[in-house]
């Protein structure tokens, strides 16, 4: 029998942990002289105070939905996917690709083809260290770490060589405007008034969003979803159950990677519209402490993205308007992450205690059963 | 009258909901053997790990020699004189028996002195109580049964009166668990006070002199073992009346269903695990493989169930079967019609954090009758599910619990309703009653006699000889990754089984068995060291 019952699991752990994160965050606010109420008013209005803040919030959110969900999907099977940084900056290479040197009447279209490029890149760059711990144990934590380093290596290259546009920069030129996403303004503003004004806040989204239910449904309702949790939960019994080691490593990796390289919609195609170097800025790691926060599950690193994106935006805001540095922000974030992620026994272990000690009353007519679920 | 050399007086202990001691009070007079016995789960290891100092009591005292003692760690409980030994032991396995029998009790800054006065202790124990262990023989080199005199010594040596055994012959060979039996009367002799925790009727009613006995959590009688009979100690376990022998009929042998013939296994290290191995199973029959755990049963049933690579032929109604792995894995062995209730319910027979009805598609959830298309259909499996928590009894009958809420037997009752109810041909069983209560034994028993009833294949592995005789239409013996011979339960007994499971083809006359067996060993295991 399971110490706390459902809710409490899915919302006070995380809510406590948030707070205690929270507090600390204060502390150290306090400590460098700043007003840590102030700051949380900023941060607010900053993220979620206007349309514009609203934009940008869900645009980080959106990446890291899809890069939580990467970690999610492997990690339902134990796989440790640390990779999604390099599989979402060679996604956005595919989608570099496929918009640069493919005709496209309608961005619908574009979305589609882009879509599928970001994945197979993705995808194809996750196979690699998977089918290495497949066939000869190589760790995957340590592979898909090395394989950012070379991602990085192999975009510098791409957008200093082949792809790069004319002129200063290391990037490619401009995608064609047919390929343009629709933004949350111009699919919001209404003729007088003028909504997300200027926020990167896009159509992928809506696609984010798509991803969640689709991942919900492969993994709680297809056969697939169900013989991937089997081998997460105990690879000796899959083995028994006939279910293939080595085919679920590599297919949960191709989804992983693929769901890391669709990122690159939201920022390359949507955002930024080019590609440009390090576009991915740290998106495929946050996408680790979401799926932690989030409990690999595509609702709760939905809610997790969101979370994340607010103190994304509203750190960018602080930074802007007081003294407290960009580096508080990143510690901010790596309270959280260290709270809601790393020190989660610390809040769970207690909260179990309590919810036992209330449970303790009724025990007479629960004995029974308790004492044969001990058995 | 002497003082009781342990009393326990009122002992409660609680994890979290879960009362597994409660109230429990026990006196072990000097010198003599005290069992306890109880199903898995009764609270026997709670228990004695209290009095060890690993848990400690929510209430109660303990009296070691009458005095009032406190344990709060292992250290205090040897200090009061108090040994044990553990189910699985605890020995550094590249020591050498003399430097295990010291670590820990080195009492002096060099190890030098130490081992001398060991070494001569040792000698001494050995003369007196008939436990003859070479000093100086790496622990990873002897048998089971020295490592487990190893610990016996360690014990002794570190000045015990009262020895703890826990499930002690589990990993033993019928001759062996004799032997164990006479140094522990040898023990008793010397006025040791021993207490031996298992689950094994026979066993207390062999050597005690008194025995308790628990069910969950408390202690619902202790009498004089020369008082008791089996019936009544295993309906005080159990809490009504059991039956002990299974009612089953004559086979009606039918075609030959399985054909193995020569199977080799090497396993990753390039360890033989299975040399030539040759039998046939048929229709209506239950052939039962008997030998000590680590023989090569475990390999042999997962090549059968399909995720262990093998060299050699198996067929199955005449056909070829794949050994090479590649398209003949778990999958294709179900299709054919094998099912397999595995060794270890816990490790493979189920995911303990799935619930009860995702636990019944296990192995067939690509069957047509569990899925729509792509998906899998939940709502058809939860009513297969109920259903056959029915038909199998299986307690509490909820679908959405998850497999880890249940006991062992139920857990059992799960696997055993999943793979049986599949209309297999050919059944392979690993352990089925092992962690199982004496009440769902029963139950499980009659299901796989029932099934050989119906003409199908039963080939089932059982490390309890006691199960294998009772279920088995025809018995093969396997050691050391080889079968050593078959035999019809009904012209053979305990004995001469135990003598092939220990690697002997005829038995000896000259001298008495278990040294027969333990210079057959001894030459085993010298064989190997020669080899490696």
């Amino acid at each position: 029998m399971d110490a706390m019952p459902k809710w409490a699991e899915v919302t006070l752990v995380p809510l406590i942990s948030l707070l205690l994160a929270a507090i600390l965050s204060a502390l150290v606010i306090l400590a460098i002289g700043e007003n840590p109420w102030a700051a949380v008013k900023l941060m607010v209005s900053g993220a979620l105070g206007s349309t514009y803040g609203w934009g940008y919030t869900l645009y980080y959110a959106t990446n890291f939905i899809f890069t939580g969900l990467a970690v999610s999907i492997a990690f339902q099977a134990r796989m440790f996917n640390i990779g999604g940084e390099g599989q979402a900056l060679v996604g956005g290479l595919g989608v570099a690709l496929v918009l640069l040197y493919l005709p496209f009447p309608h961005w619908t279209i574009a979305l589609i083809a882009s879509a599928a490029g970001a994945a197979l890149f993705g995808a194809a760059w996750a196979f690699i260290p998977a089918i290495l711990q497949a066939k000869r144990g190589s760790h995957i934590v340590i592979t898909t770490i090395m394989f950012n380093f070379i991602a990085a290596s192999l975009l510098n290259y791409m957008l200093v060589g082949p792809i790069k546009a004319p002129g200063q920069e290391p990037a490619t030129s401009k995608f064609p405007a047919t390929t343009q996403l629709p933004s949350f303004q111009d699919m919001f503003s209404t003729a007088d008034t003028v909504l997300f004004r200027g926020a990167p806040a896009n159509v992928t989204f809506f696609v984010g969003i798509a991803a969640c239910f689709a991942l919900w449904l492969l993994i709680w309702r297809t056969r697939l979803g169900y013989e991937l949790r089997a081998f997460g939960h105990s690879e000796s019994a899959a083995k028994y159950a006939g279910i293939s080691p080595t085919k679920i490593i590599v297919v949960s990796m191709l989804i992983s990677g693929g769901l890391a390289g669709m990122m690159a919609i939201n920022n390359v195609q949507g955002e930024a519209e080019r590609l440009v170097l390090n576009a991915v800025e740290g998106a495929g790691f946050i996408g680790i402490a979401v799926a932690l926060m989030g409990r690999s599950h595509p609702v709760g690193v939905f809610i997790a993205a969101l979370l994340f994106g607010f103190l994304y935006q509203g750190g960018a805001e602080l930074a802007l308007w007081t003294s407290i540095p960009r580096e508080l922000i990143v510690v901010i974030q790596a309270l959280v992450i260290l709270f809601t992620g790393a020190l989660d026994n610390m809040v769970r272990m207690p909260l179990e205690k309590v919810f036992l000690s209330m449970r303790r009353p009724p025990k007479p007519d629960r004995k029974s059963t308790t004492a044969r679920a001990a058995e | 009258m002497s003082d009781p050399a342990i009393e326990l007086k009122g002992i409660s202990k609680a994890f979290g909901a879960v009362q597994a001691n409660k109230d429990i009070s026990i006196r072990v007079m000097p010198g003599t053997i005290h069992g306890i016995i109880g199903e898995n789960g009764a609270g026997k290891s709670t228990l004695m790990s209290i009095l060890y100092g690993f848990y400690k009591a929510d209430k109660g005292e303990i009296f070691v020699g009458g005095k009032k003692t406190v344990i709060p760690d292992s250290q205090a409980a040897i200090a009061a004189g108090i040994g044990m030994v553990f189910q699985h032991f605890k020995l550094v396995e590249n020591f050498t028996v003399l430097e295990n029998v010291v670590l820990g009790a080195e009492d002096s800054a060099m190890l030098k002195p130490s081992l001398t006065r060991a070494r001569r202790e040792l000698k001494a124990l050995a003369a007196e109580y008939e436990l003859n262990v070479d000093p100086d023989a790496v622990v990873e080199d002897i048998g089971v049964g020295m490592q487990q005199r190893v610990e016996i010594l360690k014990a002794l040596y570190r000045g015990a009166d009262i020895l703890i055994l826990d499930e002690p012959t589990g990993v033993l060979t019928p001759a062996e668990a004799d032997h164990l039996f006479r140094i522990l009367d040898g023990l008793k002799r010397e006025g040791k006070t021993i207490i031996l925790i298992t689950h094994k009727l026979r066993e207390i009613m062999d050597i005690t002199d008194t025995v308790s006995v628990m069910r969950r959590g408390e202690m619902t009688a202790t009498v004089k073992t020369s008082e008791t009979s089996p019936a009544e100690l295993a309906e005080l376990m159990v809490g009504r009346k059991v039956l002990l022998r299974i009612e089953k009929s004559a086979p009606a042998l039918g075609e030959v269903i399985l054909d193995v013939k020569d199977l080799n296994v090497t396993d990753d290290k390039g360890v033989h695990r299975l040399k030539n191995v040759s039998f046939q199973v048929r229709a209506g029959e239950i052939l039962g493989i008997a030998g000590v755990a680590g023989n090569g049963q475990s390999e042999l049933l997962e090549v059968l169930g399909g995720y262990e690579k093998a060299t050699g032929t198996i067929t199955l109604r005449g056909q070829t079967i794949d050994l090479t792995g590649g398209k003949s894995d778990g999958q294709s062995r179900r299709r054919r019609g094998i099912a397999h209730v595995p060794e270890d319910r816990q490790r493979e027979g189920l995911i303990m954090d799935y619930h009860a009805w995702e636990n019944v598609a296990f192995g067939y959830h690509h069957d047509a009758r569990y899925r729509k298309g792509l998906l899998m259909d939940n709502a058809a499996i939860k009513a297969d599910t109920a259903g056959k928590m029915k038909r199998f009894d299986v307690r509490p009958p909820d679908p959405n619990l998850a497999a880890k809420n249940f006991s062992g037997g139920n857990q059992q009752k799960i696997v055993l309703a999943r793979e049986i109810e599949r209309n297999p041909d050919l059944l392979l069983v690993g352990q089925p009653t092992r962690g199982v209560d004496i009440g769902a034994i029963e139950f499980i028993h009659e299901q796989i006699v029932a099934l050989r009833d119906q003409g199908k294949a039963i080939l089932l592995v059982s490390v309890e000889l006691e199960e294998i005789l009772a279920l088995s239409d025809r018995v093969a013996v396997m050691f050391d990754g080889q079968i050593m011979g078959e035999r019809l339960p009904g012209e053979t007994d305990e004995k001469e089984l135990g003598l092939l499971m220990a690697g002997m083809t005829d038995v000896p006359t000259d001298k008495p068995v278990h040294e027969a067996v333990e210079e057959q060993l001894a030459h085993a295991g010298t064989g190997d060291k020669r080899g490696s």
